[in-house]
Parts: C-alpha cells; sequence; structure tokens
C-alpha cells in the first residue's frame, strides 16, 4: 500500500513539476516584452521562449508568442549545440544568431541560447527568439536578391562570454543597423530573458531536489507523445492532397501539399510546389516546417503544449529547389508572405479528414506596410521642396481570418501569426505619418452559412502630404482566400494610391507628394451555402453597414432594408430554404 | 456628536456592512437583492444599526463599493449607448488590437463591443498627435446625427476622437452641441473619462463609461433618497478601483472608476493590516469560492495600475475582455477557488478550474446535487477542515459524496485512490496559484523575498501556507474579521483622485515650465474633487511620471517632488530613473535617451498613522480542541494534526504545525515545519521553521 502511494505521489509530483516548468518559460517570455526595445517585441508580441535539454530537445514553450517560431527555434538549438558543445558552455555564456537557416527563417529573427548551470554543472538550455525591427540592409521588405542584401549576418557567436559582453561583435551590429539603440537593447533583453528563467529553474531544481532535467523530460515527452499520437489515432488514415496559390512576386507561387495520416504520425510532402523566387518570398525548411505543424496541430491536438515529443509525431519533406525549402544565399526576408499560408494548406488537407474541426481560408499573410520617409526616399531638402525627417516603421495588421464551422471569421485579426497590432496614435507619435482611415471593409467577408472575417481599409498619408515609400508585402490580391463547402471566397485585397492608381502589391514603391496609400486588406472566405444562413445574422451586419442590401438578396437570398429588418415574405419567395 | 464609520460593500452573492465606532466593530452580511441593490443596503443597515444599537443620525460618514457597473458591463444591462469618434475609425472598438487571446483554439470568441456598429457615428474630424487641427470638426454633420440618436432612443452618448487627449476642443464641441439638442442625455468625453495616448482602450473605457452611466446615477440617487429617508444624514463616499474615495457627484460622472471597487477594498484591508504589524512588503492574498485574487503591496501601498480588463470571455484568459484605462489597485485573477472543479485533460494531468460549481449545486460535498469534484471536496477528503465548524457549523458536508466525485472523475482515471487524487487537486490547485503569483511578480518587476502572506477570504486561510512555501515565503499573516475585509478596507482607504495625463517628451529635451503647467492644472482637478470630501482634513500629493528609454514598451513609475520643477530637479529625475530601472532589470541600458509618457498626481487625505501593534503578552501554549487525521499535501502521510479553535486563542498564544485553527469562516491551516502565534491584535502570525 505504502508502495503504491509513494509511487502515486511521485506521479503527482512530477505533473506539478511538468506545470511549474511551462509557468519558467512563461517568467522567461514576459521578461522579454518588458525589456525589449523593438515595437515588434514588445507591442507585437513576435517572439518565443523555451527551455531545452543538454541535447536540444525542447521540454516546454511558454504560451507567449507567436507560431512563426514554434519549431523552428526548437531545431535552433541544436545548430547551435553542434558549434558550441554543451560540454565547452560556461556560467555567464550567451549565444546568439540571426542566420535565416540555423535560426528561424530571416535575418531579422535574433535567437539566443544560454546555459542554466546548478553547483556548477550545466543542467539545461533556455533560447529565445525575437523579431527585431532593423538588421541593416535593405530593410524589411522583398527586394534583395540575396540574403546579403537583407542585413548582417550573424553567425553562431557569444554575445556575451562569461557575462562579459562581446564588444566586437557590439560594435558590429552598432553600426550595421539604422536603429542601433534599439538592436542592442533587443539583445541585452533576450539575454535578460533567459537568465531570468535559468535563476528560476534553478530554484524549482532546489525546491524538488532534482539532479537532472532528465527523468522530468522523459515524464513530459511519454506523455506528450502518447496523447498526441492518441489524437491521431482517431483520424482516418490515407492520403489527402490539397493546394493553395499566391501572388507571388515576379509571378503566382503554388504550394501543394500531399499529407498522409499514418496510425502514429502525420506526414507532409510538398512535392509539386512551386520552384524559388528571386526575390525574398522564399521560405527555408525550418520556417515552413513551423507553420505546417501549427497549421496541423491546431486542428488535431490544440490542446497539447508544445515540446520535443508533441511536434515530433508532425512530419515534413520539402523538395529542394521549391520555395519551401530555400537554399542560402536565396533571399527570405518575408519568407512570412508565403509561409503563413501554410496553416490553410494543412487545413485543406485536413477538411477531407474532419470538415467540422477546420476554418475556411483566411487573409493569412500578415499587411504590415513597412513605411520609410526622409533623406532615404526623397533625399535633400533643397528650395522649395520640403522633405519629412527620417522615419523607419512596420505597424502589424491584419485581414479577416477564415470563417469556422459553427462561428463566423474574426474580422481585422492576425491568424495564423499571432501578433498585435500597435495604436495608431502610438504610431503617428514616433512617425510623422496620418492614418486617414483604418476601419473595417464593408462586403469583403465572403458569403456562407458562416461569414468570413471582414477585411479592414487602411488610407496613410504623411504630416504636409509629403512624399514617403511602402516597401509592399501584400498577397491575396489576385488570389483570394477560398471558402470551403459552398461558402464564397472573401475579398480580394488591394494595394493603390488613394486617387485610384494600382501598385504593385510587391516591392519598394514612393507615394508621391499629395498622394496617400490606399490599402484593401483581404476577407475570409466563408463557409457552407450563403442561403443557409440565420436571416437574422445577415439582417445585422446590413444595419451595421458591413453587408450591402444589395449582396444580402443576391448571395445570401435575404431581403432586407438598409436599416435591418427582414421582410419576411420576399425573403420566402426567393426560395432560401431549398439548399439546406 | 455622530461618530461612526459604516462601510457597505456589495457583492455578487452578499453585502457585506462593516461598522467601527467607539473602537469597537460591527459586521453584518446580508443577501444582495441584484434588481434594486439599494434595498439589500437599507436592510444591512437596519440589521447592523440595530445589532451596535445605534441610530442613523449617529454615522458620521458612509463609504460604499458595489459590484453594480461591472455587472452591468458583463451581463450587458448597461445604457444604449452611441459613440461619436473620427472619420474613419468607426470600428476601433471592434478591431481592438488585432490579436487572438489564445493561438492555438480555432474557435474563440471575441468580446462584443458596448456599442454596436449602427450606432458606432463618424464625423469629419481630425487632429494630428500635437493637437494641432487637421481637419475642423464638420459641426453639420454633428447635428445631423441628432434625429438618428432620438429614433434609436439612445440613452448616453460616448464622444472619442484621435489624439483628443491631447486637444479635446472638438470633444467638448460636441458636447455642447448635444446640450442643445439632446438635454438630459448624459455625455461621456474620452478627453475627461480617460485623457490617455492609446485610442482602443480610451475609447472603450470612454464607451463603459456612457454605458454604465444612467444606471449607476439612478441607483446612487435612489440609494441617497433612501438613506435620507431613514435619517442618515451623513456624507456618502464611494469607493475607487484605484483605492481612493470619491464623492456621490463624481461618481455620477466618472462611474466606470467604480468598476473593481471591492476587491480594491480587499487590498487596501490587506495594506492595512501590514501596517498595522509594521510589514512593509506584503503579499494579499484572498481566496474565495471561484477566484484567488492576489496583490502586491509595497511601502505599505498596494501596487497600482491604470489598466485593467472587465467582463473576460474566455475564462479569466488576458486579452479576452474590455480593456478599461483607469486607476486601479493591480491584481492578479486566477480562476481557483473553494469551487473550482477539478478533471483530468488529455495528458492524464490533473487540471482544476476555472470551471466553478458556484454556490448552487456547489462542490459535491454540499450534498446539493454536485456531482463534479471541487477544491472543497478534495480540502475535506485530506482531512483538513473541521467539518463540525463549516460555515460556523451551519452546513453538514457529505464526505461520502466528495469521495466518490473524487474518485470518479480524477482518481479512477489515474489509478489513484480518491484520497490521492484529492491531494494532487490541492497540489495542482496551490500549484497554479503560486504560478500566478511568480508571473505577476516579474511582470511587475518585484520579488517575494523578505515579504510577507496576507491570507484572507474564505479559502485564502488554508491554502496559505503552501502558496507561500511555493513562491518562497516564510510568514503568513490571518488577520481577523477576513469575511468582510473588503468593506473594513473601506473604512481604511484616504479620500483621494488620481488624474492621469499623457504629455509626450524626450528627457533630452525636457522642458520644465511646460510640465509645470500640466502638473499644476492636475493638482488642481484632483484636489477639487478631493476638497468635496475631505472636509479640511490634511492631503497630501504623490507626482509620478512614467519613463521609459527610447523606443522601449513598458513605462516605470518614477516619483517627483510634489513642487515646481526648476532645472536643477531634471538630472536627479533621470539619475531616479536609472535606479528604477536597474531595480528592476538589474542593469541600465549604456547611452540611451529616456522619455517621459504621462504623469498621475494623486491628492488624498493622510491615512492614519501607523500605531505600534499592541504587544501580546508572553508565549502561552494553546491547548488542542482534538486531534484529527490529516493528509499531508507533501510527503503524502497521513497523521494526526491538532484542532484548534480560534476563538478560543489568545494574544501570546503559541502552537507547532502540524494544526488546522478552525473558525466559522475559514480554517487556518499550519504545515508541518510551520509554526503559530497569536499576535496583540488577535491576528495569526504563522512563521516557517528553517527548512
Amino acid at each position: 500500500m505504502m508502495t503504491k502511494e509513494s509511487g502515486a505521489l511521485a506521479g503527482i509530483q512530477r505533473q506539478i513539476m511538468w506545470n511549474r516548468l511551462i509557468a519558467v518559460v512563461e517568467e522567461q517570455a514576459q521578461t522579454m516584452i518588458r525589456t525589449a526595445f523593438s515595437t515588434t517585441v514588445r507591442e507585437a508580441g513576435d517572439l518565443s521562449a523555451g527551455i531545452f535539454d543538454l541535447q536540444g530537445r525542447m521540454l516546454a514553450q511558454a504560451v507567449t508568442g507567436t507560431p512563426g517560431h514554434v519549431n523552428s527555434m526548437m531545431e535552433s538549438v541544436g545548430h547551435f549545440l553542434k558549434k558550441f558543445p554543451a560540454e565547452t558552455m560556461q556560467p555567464g555564456d550567451h549565444y546568439i544568431t540571426n542566420d535565416p537557416w540555423l535560426g528561424t527563417g530571416h535575418l531579422h529573427d535574433l535567437t539566443v541560447v544560454t546555459p542554466a548551470f546548478r553547483n556548477g554543472r550545466i543542467v539545461g538550455l533556455f533560447a529565445n527568439t525575437a523579431h527585431v525591427i532593423d538588421v541593416g540592409g535593405l530593410g524589411m521588405g522583398p527586394e534583395g536578391r540575396s540574403v546579403f542584401e537583407e542585413g548582417i549576418y550573424i553567425p553562431i557567436v557569444k554575445c556575451f562570454d562569461r557575462g562579459v559582453p562581446n564588444e566586437t561583435f557590439f560594435d558590429f551590429i552598432r553600426w550595421g543597423s539604422r536603429l542601433p539603440v534599439e538592436l542592442e537593447g533587443d539583445v541585452y533583453s533576450l539575454c535578460a530573458c533567459n537568465d531570468a528563467g535559468a535563476k528560476r529553474l534553478v530554484q524549482m531544481m532546489d525546491e524538488f531536489a532534482m539532479d537532472s532535467l532528465d527523468p522530468l523530460a522523459a515524464f513530459i515527452f511519454d506523455s506528450s507523445l502518447r496523447a498526441t499520437v492518441a489524437e491521431i489515432a482517431k483520424l482516418k488514415p490515407g492520403t489527402y492532397a490539397a493546394e493553395i496559390s499566391s501572388d507571388g512576386y515576379e509571378e503566382p507561387v503554388t504550394l501543394k501539399a500531399a499529407m498522409t495520416i499514418l496510425d502514429d504520425a502525420i506526414e507532409v510532402d510538398f512535392a509539386g510546389t512551386s520552384g524559388l523566387s528571386q526575390r525574398g518570398i522564399n521560405v527555408p525548411a525550418a520556417y515552413c516546417r513551423a507553420y505546417s505543424c501549427f497549421g496541423i496541430k491546431v486542428v488535431v491536438a490544440p490542446e497539447i503544449p508544445n515540446n520535443w515529443a508533441s511536434l515530433a509525431p508532425f512530419r515534413m519533406k520539402i523538395p529542394e529547389g521549391c520555395i519551401l525549402n530555400a537554399p542560402r544565399p536565396y533571399p527570405v526576408s518575408v519568407r512570412h508572405v508565403t509561409g503563413q499560408l501554410l496553416p490553410d494548406l494543412m487545413m485543406g488537407c485536413l477538411h477531407q479528414v474532419v470538415p467540422d474541426r477546420v476554418t475556411a481560408e483566411g487573409s493569412s499573410c500578415l499587411w504590415n506596410p513597412p513605411l520609410r520617409g526622409g533623406s532615404a526616399v526623397s533625399g535633400q531638402a533643397r528650395g522649395n521642396k520640403a522633405v519629412l525627417p527620417d522615419f523607419e516603421i512596420v505597424t502589424f495588421n491584419s485581414g479577416g481570418t477564415g470563417a469556422r464551422p459553427t462561428l463566423d471569421g474574426l474580422d481585422g485579426t492576425a491568424f495564423p501569426s499571432g501578433v498585435r497590432t500597435m495604436p495608431v496614435e502610438a504610431t503617428e507619435n514616433v512617425a510623422p505619418v496620418i492614418f486617414w482611415k483604418k476601419e473595417l471593409r464593408p462586403d469583403s467577408g465572403g458569403a456562407g452559412r458562416t461569414r468570413g472575417g471582414f477585411g479592414q481599409i487602411m488610407e496613410i498619408g504623411t504630416k504636409g502630404e509629403l512624399e514617403f515609400a511602402v516597401n509592399a508585402i501584400f498577397d491575396r490580391v489576385a488570389h483570394a482566400p477560398k471558402g470551403r463547402d459552398g461558402g464564397l471566397d472573401g475579398g480580394n485585397g488591394g494595394v493603390q494610391l488613394a486617387s485610384g492608381n494600382k501598385l504593385r502589391t510587391k516591392g519598394f514603391q514612393v507615394i508621391p507628394d499629395g498622394e496617400r496609400l490606399l490599402l484593401l486588406l483581404p476577407g475570409g472566405g466563408g463557409m457552407g451555402d450563403p442561403a443557409a444562413r440565420d436571416p437574422a445574422k445577415v439582417a445585422r451586419d446590413v444595419r451595421d453597414g458591413l453587408v450591402s442590401v444589395e449582396n444580402a438578396r443576391a448571395l445570401y437570398k435575404v431581403v432586407v432594408s438598409a436599416d435591418g429588418v427582414v421582410d419576411v415574405a420576399a425573403t420566402a419567395a426567393l426560395g432560401r430554404d431549398r439548399n439546406r | 456628536m455622530a461618530s461612526a464609520r459604516l462601510a457597505v460593500d456589495i457583492g455578487g452573492t452578499f453585502t457585506d456592512l462593516a461598522l467601527e465606532h467607539g473602537g469597537t466593530r460591527t459586521t453584518a452580511k446580508v443577501l444582495t437583492t441584484p434588481h434594486a441593490p439599494e434595498q439589500g443596503v437599507m436592510d444591512g443597515v437596519r440589521t447592523i444599526l440595530k445589532t451596535a444599537g445605534l441610530q442613523p443620525a449617529d454615522i458620521a460618514i458612509l463609504i460604499h463599493g458595489t459590484t453594480l457597473a461591472t455587472n452591468a458591463v458583463i451581463e450587458r444591462k448597461g445604457a444604449k449607448t452611441a459613440l461619436i469618434t473620427t472619420e474613419g475609425f468607426r470600428d476601433v472598438l471592434a478591431l481592438g488590437n488585432e490579436s487572438r487571446y489564445d493561438q492555438y483554439d480555432l474557435n474563440i470568441v471575441l468580446p462584443e463591443p458596448l456599442v454596436p456598429r449602427a450606432l458606432r457615428l463618424p464625423v469629419p474630424e481630425r487632429l494630428d498627435n500635437e493637437g494641432r487641427v487637421l481637419l475642423p470638426l464638420d459641426e453639420k454633420a454633428v447635428r445631423a446625427l441628432v434625429p438618428l440618436l432620438k429614433r434609436e432612443g439612445v440613452e448616453s452618448v460616448a464622444v472619442g476622437f484621435l489624439h483628443a487627449f491631447v486637444n479635446a476642443v472638438h470633444e467638448r464641441r460636441v458636447r455642447e452641441i448635444l446640450a442643445g439638442e439632446l438635454p438630459g442625455v448624459p455625455v461621456s468625453l474620452s478627453s475627461e473619462v480617460s485623457p490617455e495616448m492609446r485610442e482602443w482602450e480610451r475609447l472603450s473605457t470612454t464607451a463603459a463609461n456612457a454605458y454604465v452611466q444612467p444606471l449607476m446615477a439612478r441607483y446612487l440617487t435612489r440609494l441617497e433618497g433612501e438613506l435620507r429617508a431613514l435619517g442618515l444624514g451623513a456624507p456618502i463616499f464611494l469607493m475607487l478601483s484605484g483605492g481612493g474615495l470619491t464623492t456621490i457627484e463624481t461618481a455620477c460622472r466618472f462611474p466606470i472608476r467604480l468598476v473593481e471597487s471591492g476587491p480594491a477594498g480587499g487590498a487596501i484591508f490587506s495594506a492595512h493590516v501590514a501596517r498595522q504589524c509594521g510589514l512593509a512588503n506584503v503579499l494579499s492574498f484572498d481566496m474565495g469560492g471561484t477566484t484567488a485574487k492576489i496583490c502586491l503591496i509595497d511601502d505599505y501601498h498596494p501596487q497600482t495600475a491604470r489598466t485593467f480588463e472587465v467582463a473576460r470571455v474566455g475564462r479569466f484568459r488576458k486579452g479576452s475582455g474590455l480593456p478599461l484605462r483607469i486607476p486601479v489597485i493591480e491584481m492578479v485573477e486566477i480562476g481557483a477557488g473553494g469551487g473550482s472543479i477539478a478533471h483530468v485533460d488529455s495528458m492524464g494531468r490533473i487540471a482544476v478550474g476555472p470551471e466553478s460549481a458556484g454556490a448552487d449545486p456547489g462542490p459535491a460535498c454540499y450534498g446539493r446535487g454536485g456531482a463534479y469534484p471541487a477544491v472543497t471536496d478534495a480540502n475535506l477528503m485530506l482531512g483538513r477542515y473541521d467539518p463540525a465548524r463549516f460555515a460556523g457549523g451551519s452546513m453538514k458536508l457529505d464526505a461520502a459524496a466528495a469521495r466518490t466525485a473524487l474518485a470518479e472523475h480524477v482518481g479512477g482515471k489515474l489509478g489513484l485512490a480518491a484520497e490521492m487524487a484529492a491531494l494532487g487537486v490541492i497540489e495542482m490547485v496551490d500549484e497554479n496559484m503560486a504560478n500566478a503569483a511568480r508571473v505577476h511578480a516579474i511582470e511587475s518587476g518585484k520579488t517575494y523575498e523578505g515579504r510577507t502572506l496576507i491570507a484572507f477570504g474564505g479559502g485564502g486561510p488554508v491554502h496559505a501556507f503552501r502558496v507561500a512555501e511555493k513562491v518562497g515565503i516564510d510568514r503568513v499573516l490571518v488577520p481577523s474579521g477576513a469575511g468582510v475585509g473588503s468593506a473594513i478596507g473601506f473604512l481604511r482607504a484616504p479620500v483621494g483622485y488620481e488624474v492621469v495625463r499623457s504629455l509626450y517628451q524626450r528627457f533630452s529635451t525636457f522642458d520644465v515650465e511646460s510640465v509645470n503647467a500640466l502638473l499644476t492644472d492636475m493638482e488642481r482637478e484632483a484636489a477639487q474633487v478631493v476638497a468635496q470630501g475631505s472636509f479640511g482634513a490634511p492631503t497630501q500629493q504623490t507626482r509620478i511620471a512614467f519613463m521609459r528609454y527610447v523606443g522601449q514598451g513598458h513605462e516605470i513609475p518614477v516619483p517627483l517632488p510634489a513642487r515646481r520643477l526648476t532645472h536643477e530637479d531634471v538630472a536627479a529625475i533621470r539619475a531616479a530613473y536609472d535606479t528604477e530601472y536597474s531595480r528592476f532589470y538589474d542593469r541600465p541600458v549604456p547611452g540611451s535617451d529616456v522619455e517621459i509618457m504621462s504623469y498621475a498626481v494623486v491628492v488624498a487625505t493622510v491615512p492614519d498613522g501607523m500605531a505600534d501593534p499592541p504587544v501580546a503578552a508572553g508565549g502561552s501554549s494553546a491547548t488542542p480542541v482534538r486531534m484529527q487525521k490529516v493528509r499531508d499535501t507533501i510527503s503524502g502521510d497521513v497523521s494526526d494534526w491538532a484542532i484548534y479553535d480560534r476563538a478560543g486563542l489568545s494574544p501570546g498564544a503559541k502552537l507547532a504545525g502540524p494544526a488546522v485553527i478552525a473558525e466559522d469562516e475559514t480554517s487556518t491551516l499550519v504545515g508541518p515545519g510551520w509554526s503559530a502565534s497569536v499576535n496583540g491584535l488577535g491576528y495569526l502570525e504563522l512563521v516557517r521553521e528553517a527548512a
């Protein structure tokens, strides 16, 4: 009896320790948010944090953060260990890289790895990744023709050696960035955040009298793998194919996937996917694995925490030479504009397995306008020609998400990315820009039994209506988000001058004096027959000015007045129930 | 001469009252009457006056807090509200920060804005970030809205324009126009309700203020009328969520500042206890039936914040509520209480809450048909209560039902006996609370080193010692009167008011004169509000600058001298910033300029002086009532724990753990390795012996 009880107690304690470990990495992430300098980290939350064993296997990851780093950061730690084996690491060391192939897919993401020591022995590793605002080069945008043009390249090096800053390293990054204070401050922040995690880990190991993380790791991996496999086992085995197209840079891009559901794993083969681009929309393999994995996991096993074992059953086969497996030195700066379509692609496959658990396609790719003004755009002020003060900003904006089986899509909300936007008032305080419009875009949500989320309209000018530039990274303009099960497509995106002239969806373009940039953010696709939508919901959208009277009638077969009163008889006469 | 002080706290289930008169305290609990809350208040006032043997005229001051505004927002029972806003920004309330509060749940629901799109009414106007007019207000467009407002029966109007916190000219003009066209319809301006940068938070706060205003104004007027009719002529004050008190008149204008008054009272109660016992830095831990609330108190002051979320739709998930930017006492609320239900997740892990069995049916052991195991069931199963004393002996607990629920929903799935399942549930809920407390400390840049935990609420004293162990605290204090802590806290709150305004400046170009002008103006505004209720009592002023390195995200508060600043002060302020920053984050960042985002000015009456606590007579040892088998959650062992009656312990009494000290409203657990004593105030003091 006693032994059974002590076994039970040990089991309960392992659960407590697992919970504690998740709290430790959450503290790590919160420290980064509090101390970071780049708006991308502190306002937008473009970061992730986790703890690893000495073999580089992730034990726990903070819930706070964005999916693009999910397992790309995890793979990254293995690369650090190859160059700097664990037994060579010293207390106070911090290691850093922004290598897109050894990190999380573009130079703007810094990854820092820090060993944790207890009683003089290395016991684990903390890693984190954050998107910083500037790393020099051409700046955030697709224009680079190789990674060398996209910014400073940091191989895996020590940024702190036994607590002493590597001043040679800091000199290089200070002089290589347009925003040296932010970049240096962010590196300090990433190191501080790993230190916070390490300190708490040691306290935890003291409290639970743990000599090593290994027994706990084994328990976490075993439980997670078993739970994940159990979820996979509920799915019907087979191979399910899907594809998705996007605007690309030089030409449209098609991503193809054949997903094979096995008893204990899910394999995705991307054969048939478009080849590489000459511009920075290419995706390194680790980033492809990250968003594919996220897309599967969010449908199949959303409640299981991320760790090495819970992610292991999702395997990707990415052919060489395709846009999802870009080799060095191909440009990859804006890999998100391609990579963020992957969850939609995964759901295209899973729709054939669990149609009631996937969403319609959404706007998906962030619609962040990187804006620049001042001498780098307009040269020096001369004569009567005024020029804006120098500025470089990016805001994080999103169109609508895809309709869900029982719920409408979310309006103007990031998915799959986990980032937040910043207030217009704050943006206008750091740069001489004026947002004249930022509101929902009527009739952009794909019609369906459940409707796609609405996109947004954004109209951006500057103080004094002086010229500025946008480094466009927009998609879903020629290729709208698709509906599912009879739901209609979401509204296409649009990039133009406010006066009407169209702009290219990707690349550096000047908005001349007196002009403004007009962005029409895509809406999400709908799900199910629009004529099966509850007329009261159609009426509310009409009353809210988000669906026109004409579309209510033509798409939803609901006759409704502009103030939202349904004409029941006329609606019945349209015979909308026939498709239910 | 009237000299009694009365506090009334309306909560969801009970209305709590505390009355102090001539050095004695009387308390009362009556049922809340949600449809007409003033009835419950009047019942309570009559009851407590009778108990205390006093007349209405004996009351010198009445302090009131209520969850009415919060409930109106949660239950969507506020006024029909319109929002007049900048053209092009109709959907600020709907778009929020464009993010999902849960990355892995495809089916999240975001909170509906309090004002539907059809009543979010854009008008042409635009200011820039410095308050300059880019586009004048189109007054015709404002007037053109009037027929719509009338037709729709709009009862309250919010006005929120971009950058209005810098220049309120357009918002004020709209109010003037509406005052002529729609007399009697209250108008809330964002530049008055929440004059700070960040349009979503400001407009959300303004809309919420407008939404609850008619209801609160009606209620407060009715209440005042009834109290006067009873013969209670004393001034009435309202508890603010920031911890101060204000007048009915101000409360009617800015009712949104009342939202968290109950929990704020709890934190002030803790701060007062800390002051009585000379403990500058404490952790306030209030655990009730559905949630636990944690608040950090430094230098006897509860930590304050300027943002708060109300009506979370995602089960206490951060980001799933409506943001409010008002002065609040900073608290973390965790879905962990006596009624929190335990289950086993897909990985075979015990999970507790946030679902709660509530009061009805309640935990399985209440015997009212609750089939799921709650934290209270687990405590009972482990022997951590004196069943005879639960709820003052008024409720017979059904141990068999608790055992069945635990065995069926937790033990059975994990191959554990009911006792071990109960142990797992308690360890997990303690761990959850401790984890939330730790993350909260990180978010606040604080540590638990050297702190005392002050526990109250029905569950606080039960779980306190283990939560303390988990966060590294070695001392726990359990005050008396913990069942009506918030109401007692009201009696300790200063009459005070906080004004916050944004004025963005880089430190390198710090303009002393414009800052002085702003601070003087803020002081005048705060002092005016306080003067209505301070009756000439001395006041003190606190000034704070919210500063950060240029480009950084989180400001840290830096105290300023409460007088005109001169150029000589500038270096000292910068030095104070660097000191504060290093205290938070170990090392300052070399070579960075600092920016100031905003300022706060608090004017408040001076709190009661700190008296030395009475010294307890020396170490009499206490006698247990009996022994009871209790299972320890750390070792898993069952042993005899001594049961004491708290009422039977006099100041100076000492006892060693493991023990349970029972009283009507709660039980204090003294874990193995802890000892307890009763201090001169009758508070229980638990100390962890060297581990």
